[in-house]
């Protein structure tokens, strides 16, 4: 079975959230970095509507994992890409979905091996809750409760949508 | 097993088929070496970032084991080994343990009482690292960074690293070793990966006396004349003459090896215009190479030493993820046998 969340008042939702807090911060000129895969895809949609002319970057957490002692290297790590300098920039890091928190908690040490920005604001799409890490997102497209057994997935790029699938039975 | 076994597998390879030893490329698959590949490409990217440093192997001990002197191998292994975070112990044992009799066995069990990781191992002996591996404590990973003449797998792949950059592809190529391939390693793990990864032509030039007997059974054709040889080369590999194994009379002089064998710009001519010539180094000039070939605009040898670091840099961490792996599942059937 799969529930479809409507996407585009996510978008809406996460777009004016971002307006608001980049007027309250004085922050003219960000930059975007989407973290792979939903979080490029989302970075992409975002920076057209916030009108955004600088390309976003694309971030890889594989290399920054914490699990690496568990399960070792992700065997389909694909290179970062972040096309401006990082050093003394505002960032806006997106993410499709957050929970543990572990994922941002690696993103934020890899943009600081980059140089070290002026801020960053945390986006994503969807906040499921059951944090592991004091990490709070600044803009939510929407907070979701699910069931032990569903699952919670953004597909994409054209079109952007988003499944809630039943698994584990 | 012996080093002469053709499927050293369930040594270098954990049961989901991730590395967990790197000695051989022999019998590992197309997807994995194209896994080591993408791998590597990653990193090179860390290698262009202000602070070039990941934290894969942070809080791990990686020991440089070169029982054979090397600048150029051991200083990219370190290097490598510290871009990921590592600490790391260079150890030259040429000048110490073994010169004052303690066996290899005893070298290693001290070694391993310091609690080191991973063995980056050097030997003039081929064989040794799969030696190693057999004998060492489960959880600790070898590397084989060069044994005797029997595989040099992290040299062979950075080659294949630099041909995938610059040519885009493995089909189609034809691909040339010219020189001193008796003595070589490097062209024994050369011919294994670009036959793995598909080239259309491995070819190896070189006089009879510097080529090992059965050479063809390597996977390569056989060409004795250079301006043959170079004939539609997409790649032109010179090898260096190691003058220090040199037994015998295998070669009439230096001068008469280099009239007949040495690459310089009139025979690179008869290759394909974008043919790309590298050299595994150190270069001998004016014995194998032309040093106009050598710093002209169709050589990539500085290439191949930047991408060496992001070679190993993937080995390295592929090979102790993958020991980290086998050991957490270890640890979870001992409980669940406890349990």
């Amino acid at each position: 079975m799969t529930a479809l969340l409507d996407i585009d008042q996510l978008l809406d939702t996460l777009e004016s959230g971002l307006r608001q807090i980049l007027q309250a911060r004085g922050v003219d000129d960000p930059v975007l970095i989407g973290i792979r895969t939903g979080g490029v895809w989302l970075a992409d949609v975002l920076g057209k509507r916030l009108g955004i002319a600088q390309p976003f970057g694309e971030l890889d957490i594989s290399f920054y994992r914490d699990d690496f002692s568990r399960i070792g290297l992700n065997p389909r790590v694909m290179p970062s890409s972040l096309p401006f300098d990082t050093e003394g920039r505002d960032i806006i890091l997106i993410d499709d979905v957050i929970m543990s928190g572990r994922t941002i908690r690696a993103a934020m040490n890899e943009i600081f091996d980059y140089g070290r920005p002026a801020s960053i604001i945390l986006a994503t799409l969807i906040d499921m809750g059951a944090r592991e890490l004091p990490i709070q997102p600044d803009v939510v497209g929407r907070a979701l409760t699910l069931e032990a057994h569903q699952r919670v997935k953004l597909r994409g790029p054209e079109p952007l949508r988003i499944e809630v699938q039943e698994s584990g039975q | 097993m012996t080093a002469n076994d053709p499927s050293p597998n369930h040594l270098q390879l954990t049961r989901d088929g991730q590395l967990r030893h790197f000695l051989t490329l022999d019998g590992l698959s197309q997807p994995l070496l194209t896994d080591i590949l993408d791998t590597a490409d990653s990193f090179i990217e860390v290698g262009e970032r202000s602070i070039k440093k990941v934290p894969l192997l942070r809080g791990r001990t990686v020991v440089n084991l070169f029982f054979e002197s090397s600048t150029r191998t051991r200083s990219t292994f370190e290097l490598a080994a510290k871009r990921l975070s590592a600490d790391v112990l260079n150890l030259d044992i040429s000048t110490s343990a073994t010169s004052k009799g303690e066996s290899l066995s005893d070298t290693l069990l001290n070694l391993e009482a310091m609690a080191s990781d991973m063995f980056v191992v050097r030997h003039s002996q081929s064989g040794a690292p799969h030696f190693i591996a057999e004998s060492v404590t489960p959880g600790v990973a070898i590397i084989n960074a060069g044994d005797g003449r029997h595989a040099h797998p992290t040299q062979a792949m950075l080659d294949m690293l630099t041909i995938r950059q610059h040519k885009g592809r493995f089909d189609g190529l034809k691909v040339a070793i010219v020189g001193d391939v008796l003595h070589s390693r490097v062209a024994r793990s050369q011919i294994r990966a670009l036959n793995v990864l598909g080239a259309e032509e491995v070819r190896v030039i070189a006089p009879g006396t510097l080529l090992p007997r059965d050479v063809e059974d390597l996977g390569c054709t056989v060409e004795y004349d250079m301006a043959r040889g170079m004939k539609d080369l997409d790649v032109v590999i010179m090898l260096r003459l190691q003058k220090e194994r040199m037994e015998g009379a295998l070669l009439p002089s230096e001068r008469e090896f280099y009239r007949l064998y040495g690459l310089n710009q009139e025979k690179l001519g008869l290759a394909k215009p974008d043919c790309i010539v590298m050299h595994p180094g150190p270069i001998n000039r004016g014995v194998e190479i032309e040093s106009a070939v050598a710093d002209g605009p169709q050589s990539v040898i500085l290439n191949q030493v930047t991408n060496g670091i992001a070679i190993r840099m993937a080995v390295m961490s592929m090979a102790m993820g993958g020991q980290m792996a086998e050991r957490q599942q270890r640890q979870q059937e001992q409980q669940e046998g406890r349990a």
